[in-house]
């Protein structure tokens, strides 16, 4: 093995490593739902290449209002759903669109766009 | 002078060839084309007649007390969500703390805030806006308005000023990328006509958007994106073609003897020529890569900007610096870079095609809907779009004309065409009090009705979102593919750096240029998107299919059930039978005519309000029978009827009854049990002393019921019926309807228990009923289908509903299930197959065998067109027709 053999193999491995942990195991932002006065938890969430936030806290048995606002073109992201809560809504592209559920059980709940291109997480503590 | 709103003509009043008044305004037209386009839909010409000189202000509304010369104003605002709460006292104080409100009361009963304000110190807009940190909405009508070249930014802060100081608009907001405006307003206190006069205040034209249907609203935006697209595509093959040229030289005459100097400027020319081609025909690539790349994810995007990105750098590194490189390897591949982003951006251009065709059940659903509605307030009769109907409104409908919204008939009768919705082929009468449905045709007579729904509470936007949301929704097979999906990214990216360094290590010479290119055909093969669409573009199709034939399936779970069903349940009344008691048999002993009897007996029969009496009543009326009234009438409980009819003396009842009064029956006992043993109620009646025969009611069978138990039976399902009948009269309809087996005597809370038993030996049960008293049995099932009367989609225990109350229906669910799941299986396996082939191919794993290596330019057309492929299967499904035909 040559010098730059070398070279490139320990690189490849450093890199397959850093690709394993940079999207699996790195910790994640999370962003916590304020509560409104009626207890409703809002977060206005922005749709562009992915959903900003995309962790999104709230608390179990209150009402969430998540307002989504689209704001790209591109067809994969023009519906989000909800699988476990059965939601789901289309998002015309900057407009503003509510979501609205009560998460009763805690847990990790995904939502994504329809071919799960676009992913995200509520957490129900 | 006025002017013709339709042609801008300016015209004497006098002289006018008609006049209409519309939206509390009279317009006067030029001849009779201008009044007919006018007629046809008025609200298009409105907005410009507003804003001619003469257009007068509109009426402040009666119905609200809404007048601005008044210092005080007083409305009442929806509030959403109010009705829910104890009480208003949140929305109370929200609205109390606006400056210039007076006096603010909640109603939770009606769910609204009565509030008392100054118009000239605060908005209907800022009291909206004050409901909402309180967590509250305001309700009322939404409405899109598009602006016509609406280009400069600073005017949309005007223009969402002034509407929004409009009285009675709650939230206006103004999208330069779409030029619409999105307005909630309230219809009491505003019109469509005054926002577009607002509007075109500023000097823009207003037009109707294209529809207020999100459906419509996202074709427009698929549209859009499909044009933007083809013109990256576009742009990306017309630039293709000399990067082509200089990237295989060796083919083209004259260019091949270039000098390698001349060579070299032009791959410099061909960096330049494709840089554009990467940052506008690919930008989205490399713009989600990064968006995606900021919540730590990856997709689709982040694969071809890494492969083309990769592809370009190599290259222009390799043209600028060819030092750098061992010799024969300071090639560019531009080609890879130009070629790939066409390829691709034409794939996404095509998906984008084959994606609008799925939808189309759903806009099918919508084009029921009528566009406007002539409603009568304070006297006047108004035609306003039906989105600005309000529940409580009369609404006048004229033969031939749709039913806008549902409500109740408050004078006038009509026969109303319903099979759009319930599948009922003939026409239902409808007089005061009965229930009309929106989207319903109305044929024969015209009719005034109250609304009691509007907007998204209607049966056909209850319908609508129903559908919408089943398809959105998860199946369980598509789990996997989800999880695998989530890995999917990574593990490629994963792969493709292996592979550089097993070509750099292993590969022949140059081994550069190898590795670099099996890790950009890696990157670029890898298609994720076939993968995420298999599953939703074919639940799309199929569950909008059922529902273009009356079958509303609730979920994608639902769907994938349904498909192994091995036994189905009928419940028997109201299911296989009518459920409704009709005549079957009339047997007379004497010389009398069997019409003359029945003309007797129906004349009693009127005259009781036993259900069966119903039936004869019904029975005669049939055979056009003129029925008289009794002179005499005498019901004798648990016995039948004593009565007297044209003289004669009749008695009619059960065994006890004839043996009370002393009346020999002779064979007509035998016949009796003879009929009850087909699961009839048969009942003796005696004419003046003697016996004269038997008439027979029975739950007779819908027509099409053995047609479909038939068709099961082919499916190879076992057929079940369940019923609290007496095992005589179960049985009797058992074999006349083919059924398997039959569970008879079961009390309705049992019902839930015998599908458990069934399912018990391992079969997947449908429960088949009617929704209301079987509903803990449809959930106890593996899938409850209920049989929907009419508009009730809101079957909460069913998985599937079929709007039309036939058994066919069942038939249908389960083939659209089936074809739908097989559909899925074809997609899910010929992604992963695709994938599954396509990676080891492009890391080269053939290449020591058979020394066959992809190109990357290969890679790009097969990942380009993998995803096309998966939406056009799905689409086959559109082509799925029924066993029995839906009309």
């Amino acid at each position: 093995m040559t010098a730059s053999q070398i070279a490139v193999t320990l690189t490849g491995i450093a890199l397959s490593g850093f690709i394993a942990w940079f999207f699996w195991f790195a910790p994640k932002g999370q962003t916590r739902a304020a509560a409104g006065v009626g207890g409703v938890q809002e977060v206005a969430v922005t749709v562009k290449g992915g959903y900003t936030p995309d962790v999104i806290v709230v608390k179990a048995g209150q009402p969430v209002r998540l307002r989504f606002t689209r704001q790209e073109s591109a067809s994969c992201s023009e519906t989000v759903l909800f699988p476990d809560f059965s939601r789901s809504a289309k998002l015309p592209e900057g407009e503003e669109v509510a979501v609205e559920f009560t998460p009763d059980k805690p847990g990790e709940y995904g939502f994504q766009c329809q071919m799960g291109m676009l992913r995200g997480k509520l957490i129900v503590e | 002078m006025v002017r013709d709103p339709v042609c801008g003509m300016d015209i004497e009043p006098r002289d006018a060839a008609a006049t209409r008044e519309h939206m509390g305004q009279t317009f006067y037209f030029c001849s009779p084309k201008c009044v007919a386009q006018f007629d046809a839909d008025p609200h298009q010409f409105a907005p410009t007649a507003l804003t001619a000189a003469t257009a007068p202000t509109p009426a402040g509304s009666a119905t609200t007390g809404f007048n601005p010369g008044l210092s005080l104003t007083r409305i009442d605002l929806p509030v959403l969500g109010l009705k829910r709460e104890q009480d208003g006292r949140g929305v109370e104080a929200a609205i109390r703390g606006v400056p210039g409100v007076r006096s603010a009361h909640a109603n939770t009963g009606s769910g609204a805030v009565t509030v008392e304000y100054d118009p000239r110190r605060t908005t209907t807009a800022a009291l909206a806006a004050a409901l909402r940190p309180a967590g509250f909405r305001a309700g009322g009508a939404q409405t899109r308005i598009g602006i016509d070249n609406l280009r400069c930014t600073s005017c949309v802060g005007f223009i969402e000023d002034d509407l929004r100081a409009t009285p009675g608009v709650l939230s206006a907001s103004v999208n330069v990328g779409t030029q619409e405006a999105t307005i909630a307003y309230l219809p009491q206190q505003t019109t469509l006509a005054q926002l577009h006069g607002v509007i075109a205040e500023w000097g823009y034209k207003a037009r109707p958007t294209v529809s207020e249907e999100p459906v419509d609203k996202q074709e427009a935006e698929h549209d859009r994106e499909y044009r933007s697209l083809f013109r990256k595509f576009l742009f990306a093959a017309v630039i293709s073609v000399p990067v082509l040229i200089t990237a295989y030289p060796q083919f083209i005459p004259f260019v091949r003897d270039w000098s390698m100097a001349t060579l070299r400027l032009a791959w410099l020319g061909a960096a330049l020529l494709t840089l554009p081609v990467l940052f506008w025909s690919g930008g989205h690539f490399f713009t989600g890569a990064w968006a995606a790349l900021k919540h730590r994810a990856a997709n689709m995007n982040t694969l071809i900007a890494l492969g083309t990105g990769a592809a370009w750098l190599y290259s222009t590194v390799a043209v600028l610096f060819p030092g750098l490189f061992p010799a024969g390897t300071s090639e560019p591949f531009y080609d890879v870079v130009a070629v790939v982003i066409a390829l691709v951006v034409l794939g996404q251009a095509l998906e984008l095609r084959a994606k609008g065709r799925t939808s189309e059940a759903i806009k099918k659903l919508m084009g029921l809907q009528a566009k406007t509605a002539r409603v009568i307030r304070d006297g006047e009769t108004l035609d306003i779009p039906v989105e600005e109907v309000l529940v409580g409104d009369v609404v006048q409908v004229r033969p031939g004309e749709k039913v806008p919204v549902d409500g109740v008939i408050l004078e006038g009768s009509s026969a109303v065409d319903e099979s759009m919705l319930t599948g009922e082929s003939l026409p239902v009468s409808k007089q005061a009090g009965d229930e009309v449905i929106g989207a319903t045709l109305n044929k024969t007579g015209a009719f005034k009705f109250r609304t009691t729904k509007v907007g998204k509470d209607t049966a056909l936007a209850q319908i609508v979102k129903m559908v919408q949301d089943a398809q959105n929704s998860k199946a369980p097979i598509a789990r996997l593919a989800d999880t695998i999906s989530g890995y999917f990214v990574p593990v490629v990216m994963i792969l493709a750096v292996l592979t550089f360094v097993a070509w750099f290590n292993l590969g022949p010479q140059p081994q550069l240029v190898y590795a670099l290119v099996t890790s950009v055909t890696v990157l670029i093969i890898a298609c994720p998107c076939a993968l995420g669409l298999a599953t939703p573009m074919s639940l799309m199709v199929g569950i909008g299919k059922g529902a273009e034939n009356g079958i509303l399936i609730r979920s994608g779970e639902a769907l994938q059930t349904a498909q192994a069903i091995k036994t189905v349940v009928l419940d028997k009344t109201g299911t296989i039978t009518k459920g409704k008691p009709e005549l079957t048999d009339v047997i007379v002993a004497g010389a009398w005519a069997a019409d003359d009897l029945l003309r007797l007996v129906a004349a009693v029969e009127r005259s009781s309000e036993h259900p069966l009496a119903e039936a004869i009543v019904e029975g005669a009326k049939a055979r056009n029978l003129v029925l008289t009234d009794p002179t005499a009438f005498d019901a004798v409980p648990g016995y039948g009827v004593l009565a007297t009819v044209e003289a004669h003396k009749l008695a009619i009842g059960n065994l006890k009854l004839m043996q009370r009064e002393g009346i020999g029956l002779g064979t007509l006992e035998a016949q009796a049990a003879a009929l009850a043993d087909q699961g009839k109620t048969p009942m003796y009646f005696a004419v003046d002393g003697l016996a004269a025969g038997i008439i027979a009611v029975a739950d007779t069978v819908k027509a099409d019921s053995a047609e479909a138990i038939a068709a099961l039976h082919r499916m190879g399902i076992e057929v079940v019926m369940i019923t609290g009948d007496n095992r005589r009269t179960a049985e009797a309809i058992a074999k006349q309807m083919g059924v398997d087996r039959v569970l008879a005597e079961v009390l309705p809370e049992d019902k839930a228990h015998n599908v458990h038993l069934l399912q018990a030996e391992g079969k997947k049960v449908a429960m088949v009923g009617d929704g209301i008293n079987d509903a803990p049995a449809l959930a106890q099932a593996d899938v409850g289908l209920a049989i929907g009367t009419g508009t009730d989609v809101a079957i909460e225990a069913s998985d599937i509903t079929l709007i039309k109350g036939s058994l066919r229906g069942v038939v249908t669910a389960i083939e659209v299930s089936r074809a739908t799941m097989r559909n899925i299986k074809q997609n899910l396996v010929g992604a992963f197959i695709y994938n599954m082939l396509g990676l080891p191919i492009a890391m080269g794993l053939l290449y020591p065998f058979f020394g066959i290596l992809l190109s990357p330019l290969i890679a790009g057309a097969a990942m380009a067109f993998s995803s096309v492929t998966v939406v056009s299967n799905a689409n086959r499904l559109r082509a799925f027709k029924p066993r029995f035909s839906a009309r």
